[in-house]
C-alpha cells in the first residue's frame, strides 16, 4: 500500500506540504532551538509580564522568563511524550489486535468486549489516580538505584507509559478488523497448510500487511497523547514545575486572564503552537487514511 | 430490552466490583497518608483518627469494610473536609457536573448531526470542505484553549455573558460550548463518513426512483440508519463529557465534582476521590446500558442477545 506511494500522493496536495512544513519547523525548533537562547532568557529575570517586543517576542511571565523559550521547551516534552505514549500503544494495540482477530470466535468476542467496556470507562480519571500512586515510588527507587536522570523524568516516564496504556482501543479495534479480513486470503492459508506456527504467521505474514494502516493511526494517536497529558498537566497533575508542557503553560495563561489585567501572551503563543501541531497531524493522518482506505 | 439489561448485569456488577477494588488499592498504593502534616500529630490522636475514618486495621479488613458500606450506599467520610459525608458532598456537586454535562451532551450531538448531514449531502462542495475544516479545527483545539478565548471573547471584551460561576442560565452557555465542541466535532466526522455510505445503498436508489423530494429522503430513509454509528458513540461520548467537565469546572470556576477530584487527589482525600469514580462509573455503566437497549430497538437487523 505504501509502495503505490501513498504518503507522496497525500503530500502532492498544498494544505498537506504546508502542515508538513509546519510540523517540521516546530519539530526542529523543540529539538534544537532552546539551546540557541542566551542564558539570563532561561533563567528567571526582573522583567514581569513584558508584552511581546523584538527583545522577547513572545513577552515574559510571572518569573519573566522568556515566553518564546518557555513554548519551546514545552513543546519538547510535550513531542516527546506524544511520540513515546504513541509508540507504546502501537505496541499494546497491535498486539491485542492481531491476537484477538487471529484467535477469532470467543476469546475474539470476549477481547472486543473488555475493548468496549473500557471505551466507556472515564480512563484518564483513573490515569490521574494511577500516576499520582506510582510517581513517588518510580522516584523512590530511582534514587535508591541511583538512576539520577530517571528521578527527574520519573514524571515524564510515567506519563508516556500509562497514556500509551490508554490509548491503544482504536488501534487494536483498526488492527484486528484487518486481521479478520487478512486471515482468509490463501496467502495465510498457504502458510497455515505449510505447517507454520500461529506466532509465526502472526509477525512474518499478517504484521507486514497492516502495517500502514498501523502507521496511519499512529499519526493519529500522537496528537491524542498529547492532547491527553497537555489535560493532565493543565490541571497541575502532569507535568510538574520547573519542567514545563504545552498543558501547564496554557494553564498559567489561563490563570493570568483576569478582568483586572490582560496578559494575553501567555495564553495566545502556547495556544497557538500547540494547536498548530495537533492540526497538522489530525490533517495529515486524515488524508493518509482517506487515500489508503478509500471507503471511509 | 429488559432480557437484556438483565442479562448484561452480572458483567456489569463484576467491572463496578473491578473498579472499585482498582481505585482502593491505587489510592493506598499512592505515599503518605491523610493526615500527614508538617507537624507530627501524637500518636494517640493519629489512631484515633485512624479508627474515626475506619483507616486501622489490616489491609484486607479494610478493603472488606469498605466494599460492605458501598454496597450499602455509603461512600464515607470526606478526610480533608472534616465531618462532611462524601455522600453529602456528592449529592451537592454531582447535579451541578449534571447540568452542564447534559446540556454539552445535547449540544454536541444536535450540532454534530447538523453539520455532519450539511456535509454529506453537499459533498466536495466548498460547503462541505468548509464544514469539514471546522470538525479539524473543532478537534484539534484543546478545550482549554477554547475556554479562556471565550472568556477573552464573550466575557471580558463584549461583555455578553459572565465569565464564571453557576447559577444563573446565562451562565451555562460559555462552559456548554467550550465542553461540547470538540465532541460536535467528532459526531459531525462520524456522522458525514456514515451518511455517505448510507446514500449510496438501494434503498436509498429505491426512494429516490419513487419521486420523493430529497429532504425526505435523507430525513426520513436515510438519516434513520446513518445515525446508528452515532447511538454507538453516546457511550463513549458520556465518558468524554465527565472527563471533560474537571477541566472545564475548573476554566470557569463552578462548583461541580470536578474541582473536588482534583482536590481529593492533591489533598489525598482517599473515599472522597473513590466516591467520585465510583459514582462517575456507576453513572456510566447504566447509561451504556440504556444506550445498548436502545440500539437493539432502534435498528431491528441488529439483535443484540449478547
Amino acid at each position: 500500500m505504501f509502495e503505490h506511494g501513498a504518503a507522496s500522493q497525500v503530500l502532492r496536495r498544498p494544505a498537506a506540504k504546508l502542515c508538513a512544513g509546519v510540523l517540521i519547523v516546530i519539530a526542529l525548533a523543540a529539538a534544537l532551538g532552546p539551546e540557541f537562547f542566551p542564558i539570563d532568557y532561561r533563567e528567571p529575570g526582573p522583567l514581569q509580564y513584558a508584552p511581546p517586543s523584538w527583545s522577547h517576542p513572545f513577552g515574559t511571565d510571572l518569573n519573566g522568563r522568556d515566553v518564546f523559550y518557555r513554548v519551546l521547551l514545552g513543546a519538547r516534552v510535550s513531542l516527546m511524550v506524544g511520540l513515546a505514549g504513541a509508540a507504546v500503544s502501537l505496541f499494546i494495540g497491535t498486539a491485542y489486535g492481531l491476537i484477538a482477530g487471529y484467535a477469532g470466535g470467543r476469546t475474539d468476542h470476549g477481547m472486543m468486549r473488555v475493548v468496549d467496556i473500557l471505551y466507556s470507562v472515564p480512563r484518564l480519571i483513573f490515569i490521574l489516580i494511577f500516576i499520582n500512586a506510582f510517581d513517588g515510588h518510580l522516584r523512590a527507587f530511582a534514587s535508591h538505584m541511583n538512576w539520577l536522570w530517571l528521578v527527574d523524568y520519573s514524571r515524564i516516564v510515567i506519563l508516556v507509559a500509562t497514556l500509551g496504556i490508554i490509548e491503544w482501543l482504536t488501534m487494536a479495534r483498526i488492527v484486528r478488523g484487518q486481521v479478520l479480513s487478512l486471515k482468509e486470503r490463501t496467502f495465510v492459508q498457504a502458510a497455515r497448510v505449510l505447517g507454520q506456527s500461529h506466532a509465526r504467521i502472526m509477525l512474518c505474514h499478517l504484521l507486514p500487511n497492516i502495517f500502514p494502516i498501523v502507521i496511519v493511526y499512529l499519526t493519529l494517536t500522537v496528537p491524542a497523547v498529547i492532547l491527553d497529558e497537555s489535560f493532565l498537566s493543565f490541571l497541575g497533575l502532569g507535568i510538574q514545575p520547573p519542567q514545563a508542557s504545552w498543558g501547564s503553560l496554557l494553564s498559567e495563561g489561563a490563570q493570568a486572564i483576569n478582568p483586572l489585567r490582560i496578559y494575553w501572551w501567555l495564553l495566545f503563543f502556547p495556544a497557538v503552537t500547540m494547536s498548530a501541531t495537533l492540526l497538522a497531524l489530525n490533517y495529515l493522518g486524515d488524508r493518509l487514511r482517506d487515500t489508503l482506505d478509500p471507503r471511509r | 430490552m429488559l432480557r437484556l439489561i438483565i442479562r448484561r448485569l452480572p458483567a456489569l456488577l463484576f467491572v463496578l466490583f473491578c473498579v472499585v477494588t482498582l481505585t482502593f488499592f491505587l489510592i493506598r498504593l499512592a505515599p503518605g497518608g491523610p493526615f500527614d502534616r508538617e507537624r507530627k500529630i501524637p500518636p494517640a490522636i493519629e489512631a484515633q483518627l485512624l479508627a474515626k475514618y475506619k483507616l486501622d486495621g489490616t489491609l484486607w479488613e479494610q478493603f472488606t469494610g469498605y466494599i460492605a458500606d458501598v454496597t450499602r450506599g455509603d461512600l464515607r467520610l470526606s478526610t480533608k473536609y472534616r465531618n462532611r459525608s462524601v455522600n453529602e458532598i456528592l449529592a451537592q456537586t454531582l447535579p451541578v457536573t449534571f447540568t452542564l454535562g447534559a446540556v454539552a451532551f445535547f449540544l454536541a450531538t444536535l450540532s454534530g448531526i447538523w453539520l455532519g448531514t450539511f456535509a454529506a449531502v453537499r459533498r466536495d462542495t466548498a460547503s462541505d470542505r468548509l464544514a469539514m475544516a471546522a470538525a479539524l479545527l473543532g478537534l484539534s483545539i484543546p478545550m482549554f484553549v477554547i475556554g479562556p478565548l471565550l472568556v477573552l471573547v464573550f466575557g471580558l471584551w463584549l461583555l455578553w455573558f459572565p465569565v464564571g460561576g453557576w447559577g444563573w442560565p446565562s451562565q451555562i452557555v460559555l462552559p456548554a460550548i467550550t465542553l461540547a465542541l470538540p465532541f460536535a466535532a467528532i459526531i459531525a466526522r462520524l456522522m458525514r463518513t456514515s451518511l455517505l455510505e448510507v446514500l449510496n445503498q438501494d434503498f436509498v436508489r429505491t426512494a429516490r426512483a419513487k419521486g420523493l423530494p430529497n429532504c425526505i429522503v435523507i430525513y426520513r430513509h436515510a438519516l434513520r440508519v446513518a445515525i446508528l454509528p452515532i447511538v454507538t458513540y453516546l457511550g463513549p461520548l458520556a465518558a468524554n463529557l465527565l472527563t471533560g467537565s474537571i477541566v472545564v469546572e475548573t476554566i470557569f470556576n463552578i462548583p461541580g465534582a470536578g474541582g473536588f477530584f482534583v482536590h481529593s487527589i492533591l489533598n489525598r482525600d482517599g473515599f472522597l476521590l473513590g466516591g467520585v469514580v465510583i459514582v462517575y462509573c456507576a453513572l456510566l455503566i447504566i447509561f451504556n446500558l440504556l444506550v445498548d437497549a436502545s440500539y437493539a430497538l432502534l435498528d431491528r437487523r441488529i439483535r443484540v442477545d449478547v
